[in-house]
Order: structure tokens, then C-alpha cells, then sequence
């Protein structure tokens, strides 16, 4: 099959977090990867995104498929379900909104910059040397941290199911393409009941 | 000629990922307005390429005959 200019974008996802080990304020770029799916989905009512242009899945079928870095066994069932995918949905959109309530914080002055990033929601790992301290205002290096922290946690938590499962097991349950899935459901049977 | 065996998916537990649409070698695989994988039964030839590479699990290879 012809390869298009797209089949590449696994090649910008490892770019992505090559940056954010040298300068965490190129966290910034992944919100390409919130706000491109929504757009797809709400204005177009589709997954092109999922379908075409998501550098991680590309990257976790490659490393998966091609390298053979993944036992390619069947997702365990729980993992697809509609449960644990709406579930795990909520969960990443609360720790999103605790990501974004601690740069306010820190943008009103009410807690300091943490040059950390949080692996898991968990593990605190130093990273202050990807930032020099007052080249922005605090808040957004806080948001930079903090995004890249999620961007890492979900990549290793792809990794993890990758090896044990098959290539794209994470798209099984990924947070973005429950959101998107769902705001296409509703699209269309918004779309059905206006023709009927 | 239609192949003996063809795939099918259980459109309730498909993610519309899109890897099936992807992975299969004839094109027969559409994402539905990003609601589900649909197989164009004229098209696939029941390799079974989409089934093995379905994270989901949804995508099960059957004989055409036996759905009739």
C-alpha cells in the first residue's frame, strides 16, 4: 500500500518527548494531540484522528508490529469494556483538571513551580534541568510539566500494554478516543433523529 | 469470486481505532463516522489480517455460509 505523509507521524511522537527531555516548554505541542481528535470529532464527526494522524498509536503499532516487541495476546476483556473505558475517561479528565487547577495556583501565587514531573499520578522525578527558571511566567512552565507528565504516564502505560497484549491495546481504552467515540455517537444520532 | 470466509464485527465492543482499516490488505475495512469498524463483505477475502490486529477483540473471521 502507498505510504502518505501522515503513516509518518510516529516519527513526530518520539520527537515530542525528545523535546520535553531537553526543554519542557515544548510540552506545549501536545496539545495538538487534545484539541485535533476534538476537532475531528465535533466538527467533523469522525476519528480521523484515531484513524489517520495518531503519532502514538502508529508508533505502538510499529514497535509492537514490526519490531515484534509485543506478545500480541487478546486484550483482557475488562479493559474494552464500556465500563472501564468511560471510567478511566473520568479518572484522566480529573487528573486533568487537578493538572489545571495547580497552574492556577500557581499563576495566582498561591503555590510555588514544581520542576518535577509526575509519573503514574504518583512518582515524583526531578526534571528541573529542561528549564531555567524565569524565561516564562511560572504558570505556564507548571502547565508544561504537568502536561508532560500525562503525555509520559499514558505513553508508558502503552508500552506496558503493549508488550503484554497486542500492538494497540491502549487505543482500546484510550481517554481521547472514548471522548471522541462518544461525541460521535451523539453526532450521530443527533444526525439520525433530525432526517427521521 | 466471494471468498469462503469473511470478517465480522460485534459493533457494541468495536473502539473505531481504525487499526483493522489500516491493517487490511484489500481496503474492505470503513470507519463508520467514527462509531465502528463496517467490513465490505464484497470486498474481504476473510484473511483475517483486522481480527489479529484488533485491540478491541471485536473482529471475529466466519464463514460466509454459515452466517446465512
Amino acid at each position: 500500500m502507498k505510504k502518505r505523509w501522515y503513516d509518518y507521524l510516529w516519527i513526530w511522537s518520539i520527537v515530542y518527548f525528545a523535546l520535553g527531555f531537553f526543554n519542557i516548554l515544548f510540552a506545549w505541542l501536545g496539545m495538538i494531540d487534545f484539541l485535533l481528535p476534538l476537532g475531528f470529532a465535533i466538527f467533523g464527526g469522525n476519528k480521523g484522528f484515531c484513524n489517520h494522524f495518531c503519532g502514538r498509536g502508529q508508533l505502538f503499532a510499529k514497535l509492537g508490529g514490526q519490531l515484534k516487541c509485543s506478545r500480541r495476546r487478546a486484550t483482557p476483556r475488562f479493559l474494552t469494556s464500556r465500563g472501564f473505558r468511560y471510567g478511566f475517561l473520568v479518572f484522566f479528565l480529573i487528573m486533568f483538571g487537578n493538572m489545571v487547577f495547580q497552574t492556577y495556583l500557581v499563576g495566582a501565587g498561591a503555590a510555588s513551580l514544581r520542576e518535577t514531573i509526575k509519573l503514574f499520578w504518583t512518582i515524583r522525578v526531578p526534571w528541573g534541568w529542561t528549564y531555567t527558571a524565569g524565561t516564562v511566567p511560572d504558570w505556564i512552565a507548571q502547565y508544561s510539566f504537568g502536561l508532560y507528565s500525562l503525555m509520559l504516564t499514558s505513553l508508558l502505560i502503552g508500552l506496558i500494554v503493549m508488550v503484554f497484549y497486542k500492538p494497540r491495546s491502549w487505543c482500546a481504552f484510550c481517554p481521547m478516543g472514548t471522548m471522541t467515540q462518544g461525541i460521535c455517537r451523539i453526532r450521530a444520532k443527533v444526525t439520525k433523529s433530525q432526517r427521521s | 469470486m466471494l471468498s469462503k470466509r469473511l470478517a465480522e464485527v460485534d459493533r457494541a465492543r468495536c473502539v473505531a481505532c481504525g487499526a483493522c482499516a489500516q491493517e487490511c490488505p484489500k481496503g474492505a475495512v470503513r470507519i463508520m463516522n467514527g462509531c465502528f469498524a463496517r467490513i465490505q463483505e464484497e470486498i474481504c477475502v476473510g484473511c483475517g489480517k483486522c481480527a489479529r490486529i484488533c485491540p478491541a477483540g471485536c473482529i471475529e473471521v466466519k464463514d460466509r455460509e454459515g452466517r446465512r
